[in-house]
């Protein structure tokens, strides 16, 4: 992959408002900022109810998944722009979760919702219609998604990119600073975990840093280039945004996302955690 | 009551006393700026989160002890830093002018 193959600027959207087989997707961690206005033509997809389980911590199986994009007529040759608000979080995950499920033309629109908005681009209330599809998915690739079994494992013998906060990394604060912090885990990080805050990644615009600017941030921050990656942050999204940028900006093989990230890390009894600002040891 | 804010967002369900609070208005004159972009950044000046304000130009932050920057960034202006003291079981009251 490539900046080319999986990023489109703001203005490339509004020129491409009315092509045929490109879906405007918006995906936000406030699910109801669709609601109050979104680009012409995009749908919605509300990620604690369309791409989760209700029951299970776990996301919609592939059945599931099928059913939802059949519903909301999205097709297999469909060209899928997502964009969402906080930078592209949520929009980074479902990107990383289309991948998952094995959708081909899948794009990130740069900057998102933030950028659209500075820029006074045009946002709409009116609902589109889509005709129904026949979607199918495949099985989930798990090349790109880490479990807590090999995370462990990762520990001091791959790269382990802790994409939160310094604050959330040393233990000094358990959630991101927009929400409420009583938690119920352990506060710190896996331990050899390189601190990489997402943000570092990214213009205050939310647009994504360039190529050579990326990859001076991971290699200064002591990532190794010939070790495989796993990316984590609270719950996986924001982890997915450095997914993006690691392997589908910058090409690099073998990145996972750890979706269970510290919300099930730091609650696993027995596991190493380390505090400070420091790795620690593996 | 401690935290209650005259025309702010609401803390209902938020036990104020175990957070740090930081919160307030982006206003262009008199007027609220409710597509305005706040950042927190640290004490070092690393991002730690941002927050789109309400359609009453209102935001709010749960953040820890000690000294923050709000960073506001709205269409047609120029960002806005705003340094801020936060402590626990207190609420931080900042209005930003653009």
């Amino acid at each position: 992959m490539s900046r080319e193959s999986s990023l489109v600027t703001a203005q490339w959207v509004e020129d491409n408002l009315d092509t045929d087989g490109i879906v405007l997707i918006e995906v936000d961690e406030d699910t109801s900022s669709y609601d109050k206005g979104h680009i012409r033509g995009a749908i919605k997809l509300d990620w604690t109810t369309d791409l989760q389980d209700q029951v299970r911590r776990d996301f919609v199986d592939k059945a599931q998944f099928e059913a939802l994009l059949s519903e909301r007529g999205v097709s297999n040759d469909d060209t899928v722009v997502l964009y969402g608000g906080n930078n592209n979080w949520f929009a980074a995950y479902a990107y990383w979760y289309f991948k998952l499920y094995g959708h081909q033309d899948v794009k990130l629109l740069d900057g998102g919702r933030k950028k659209w908005e500075l820029d006074s681009r045009e946002l709409t209330t009116e609902l589109p219609t889509r005709a129904k599809t026949s979607y199918t998915a495949t099985e989930q690739d798990h090349s790109i998604r880490a479990f807590r079994d090999e995370v462990v494992a990762a520990i001091g013998t791959q790269n382990l990119v802790d994409v939160r906060s310094p604050d959330e990394y040393a233990g000094r604060l358990l959630a991101p600073a927009h929400l409420p912090q009583e938690q119920a885990q352990r506060a710190g990080h896996i331990p050899t975990a390189a601190s990489v805050p997402w943000s570092k990644a990214a213009n205050d615009d939310g647009t994504f840093k360039s190529d050579d600017e990326l990859t001076a941030i991971y290699t200064e921050a002591g990532v190794d280039w010939d070790k495989d990656t796993i990316a984590y942050c609270r719950i996986g999204e924001r982890s997915s945004h450095t997914w993006f940028v690691l392997k589908e900006l910058l090409g690099q093989d073998n990145v996972k996302n750890y979706d269970g990230s510290w919300t099930e890390y730091g609650s696993l009894v027995g596991v190493p955690v380390a505090l400070g600002d420091e790795r620690g040891d593996a | 009551m401690c935290g209650a804010t005259e025309g702010g967002l609401s803390l209902d369900g938020v036990d104020v006393a175990k957070e740090a609070v930081i919160q307030g208005q982006v206003l262009r004159g008199q007027d609220p700026v409710p597509n305005a972009y706040v950042r927190l950044l640290d004490r070092t000046g690393e991002f730690t989160a941002e927050v789109p304000t309400s359609a009453t130009g209102h935001f709010r932050f749960f953040a820890g002890d000690g000294e923050w920057t709000l960073r506001t960034l709205a269409p047609k202006a120029d960002p806005v830093d705003t340094r801020v003291v936060a402590a626990t079981g207190s609420v931080a009251e900042v209005a930003v002018a653009i």
